[in-house]
């Protein structure tokens, strides 16, 4: 499999501390990719460094061969590199299908006075538009609350509601920042599923997670940062029998490696 | 949430008693001065109609004094020094003060909550100043005794007679002002009920996540704010042809808050809630001058009780079907 993102030498400081330190790895079209690790390792700045909601302080992001890494977030979603949050990150007051609806505005053709105007080719993307966002949120169970205000939602549907406003972007790689927090056993093997499906539509998926059976469950592969460097990386079965990150894990009396 | 329906309705009515029943009862009763009040609240509806629009961004406005300052002074000068239609100086008023909107917008648009605020309320000061300072702008005396607004003739067919020869140019201006808002409300409908509009909400709820959708949010906002710039620009080169003048104090700070009050009186989720707040506010000023003294008193104790009792403005007061949709 070819890498479509690679990060190369990634460093990022703030005022002295050091919170990526010289991290390079690459992701494969198609797989599924988790960046684990103690708390305050680094795993949130990494993310928004990939994002580009940070800038890195030295290093680069790779997109398709293209460096994505101090350009705009809007113009690396536009490339095809979304993020969602944690949490409950949605348009509160728009309706769910709105919150869907409206994400679908990079893949518009027609300019803003197009949509003023409702010129044919507006009309054409907002009829593509609510097609899309149909088969989204038939995806992702959430039809039936289309017209619900998505700020009602329950948790569970919330967290697909944020995979939904990624999706409508129509992204080819979807960073998914801690998918399963503050997830039960059951919700969280259902958003695993949710989560492969992602994967199954053909989109490149890379997560920041602490739930470990979940990321053990899930990822084709595993990156592993602890104090903000990169230090293992392979498959489920090789991290867990890893020893330095088993030492990682036991030092930080963060939460145990294994199932 | 009123249904869309139920909001036209009412606009429509609202229209056509504005056009007929209100110009022919007060001049049926000789009130010129309620024709000029009127005309002052359509002129200051659409300035705050402007301010409407930043707050659907998420920014709450207290500058635009500044915007229709600016637009009061183009028109003055294109008309009475450089001798353009006072009709050509509206749309160019309105986009002068969109300019300004979109220089001074990009940096102080990435400041959110009361950053923001703050230094709008700062830029009618500056533009008072400016006014002041500017020999084009004449000072401290300001630009009076501006010219009545010419004819409007296409091939040879007189649509606007020239305001000079009229026998009761207050009533054509009544006319100008009403008109323009009613337009500026049905435009300002579009824009919101169109892609533009969810995009506007989308920024106010959460701009990171709009951003991370690939939206690029610094270019939505500076339209907004300058299409709310143009609206001030608009009504303050109208207010100058009305008045026949324009000076520093023309639009003070007090003239900001004023707009801004508007918006939340009538509903920050009502397109049309600065009309009912413009209409409210000032009608109530008027009728409280029989207090006298306590005017200022018990239209602030008035202003506070209504915004803690009716959050979401005079419009939400209006019952709507159940389940309806905003």
């Amino acid at each position: 499999m070819a890498p479509i993102l690679t990060v190369t030498n990634l460093t990022k400081k703030f005022s002295g501390l050091v919170a990526v330190n010289d991290v390079s790895f690459s992701l494969n079209q198609g797989e599924i990719l988790a960046v684990i690790g103690p708390n305050g390792a680094g795993k949130s700045t990494l993310f928004k460094l990939i994002s580009s909601f940070l800038r890195p302080t030295t290093g680069k992001v790779t997109f398709e061969g293209e460096t994505i890494s101090g350009r705009a977030p809007h113009a690396v979603a536009r490339k095809g590199v979304v993020r969602t949050f944690q949490e409950a990150t949605i348009f509160k007051a728009l309706s769910v299908r709105d919150n869907v609806l409206v994400a679908h505005h990079l893949r518009s053709r027609a300019g803003l006075a197009g949509f003023f105007l409702g010129t044919t080719r507006a009309r054409a993307d907002e009829a593509e538009f609510a097609r899309s966002t149909d088969d989204i949120l038939g995806f992702l169970g959430l039809k039936d609350l289309a017209d619900a205000e998505a700020g009602s939602l329950p948790q569970g549907h919330l967290r697909a509601l944020g995979i939904a406003i990624g999706l409508a972007t129509n992204p080819k790689v979807l960073l998914l920042d801690e998918p399963f927090a503050g997830m039960n056993h059951d919700e969280t093997m259902r958003a695993v599923q949710l989560v492969k499906g992602v994967r199954d539509r053909g989109v490149t998926v890379m997560l920041v997670e602490h739930d470990m059976p979940a990321v053990m469950k899930i990822s084709d592969r595993i990156v592993v940062l602890n104090f903000g460097q990169k230090i293992a990386e392979g498959t489920p079965s090789e991290i867990q029998r890893n020893q330095a990150v088993i030492d990682a894990y036991l030092g930080s009396e963060d939460e145990s490696i294994g199932i | 949430m009123m249904s869309d329906r139920l909001q036209i309705i009412g606009y429509a009515v609202f229209a056509v008693v504005m056009l007929t029943v209100v110009p022919f009862f007060t001049v049926l009763a000789g009130r010129n001065d309620y024709l000029y009040t009127f005309t002052l609240i359509a002129l200051l509806s659409i300035a705050s109609a402007g301010v409407w629009i930043t707050f659907a961004i998420g920014r709450i406005n207290i500058g635009q004094s500044a915007y229709a300052l600016v637009g009061g002074y183009v028109s003055a000068i294109l008309v009475a020094t450089y001798g353009v239609s006072f009709w050509l100086s509206i749309p160019l008023a309105g986009l002068f003060a969109a300019c300004i909107a979109v220089v001074i917008g990009l940096p102080i648009l990435r400041l959110r909550g009361v950053y923001f605020s703050m230094v709008t309320l700062v830029s009618t000061e500056v533009a008072r100043l400016s006014a002041l300072a500017l020999p084009i702008t004449k000072g401290a005396k300001g630009m009076v005794n501006l010219p009545m607004p010419g004819p409007i003739a296409i091939g040879g067919i007189t649509l606007v007679p020239d305001f000079a020869t009229l026998e009761n140019p207050r009533i054509a201006f009544y006319y100008v002002a009403i008109i323009l808002m009613l337009i500026t409300f049905l435009l300002v409908w579009r824009l919101m009920r169109s892609r533009i509009g969810q995009l506007f909400v989308a920024l106010q709820q959460n701009e990171d996540l709009a951003q991370s959708a690939g939206i690029d949010i610094a270019r939505l906002r500076v339209i907004a704010y300058a299409i709310s710039s143009f609206l001030g620009g608009v009504a303050g080169a109208v207010f100058s042809a009305v008045s026949q003048s324009v000076y520093p104090s023309s639009f003070t700070t007090q003239d900001s808050i004023n707009f801004m009050l508007n918006c939340f009186l009538g509903g920050l989720g009502y397109v049309f809630g600065p009309i009912v707040g413009t209409f409210v506010l000032r009608f109530g000023w008027d009728l409280l001058f029989q207090a006298q003294r306590f005017q200022l008193l018990i239209y602030a104790a008035i202003l506070i009780g209504l915004m803690l009792v009716l959050p979401n403005g005079l419009l939400s007061l209006i019952p709507s079907r159940k389940g309806a949709k905003r």
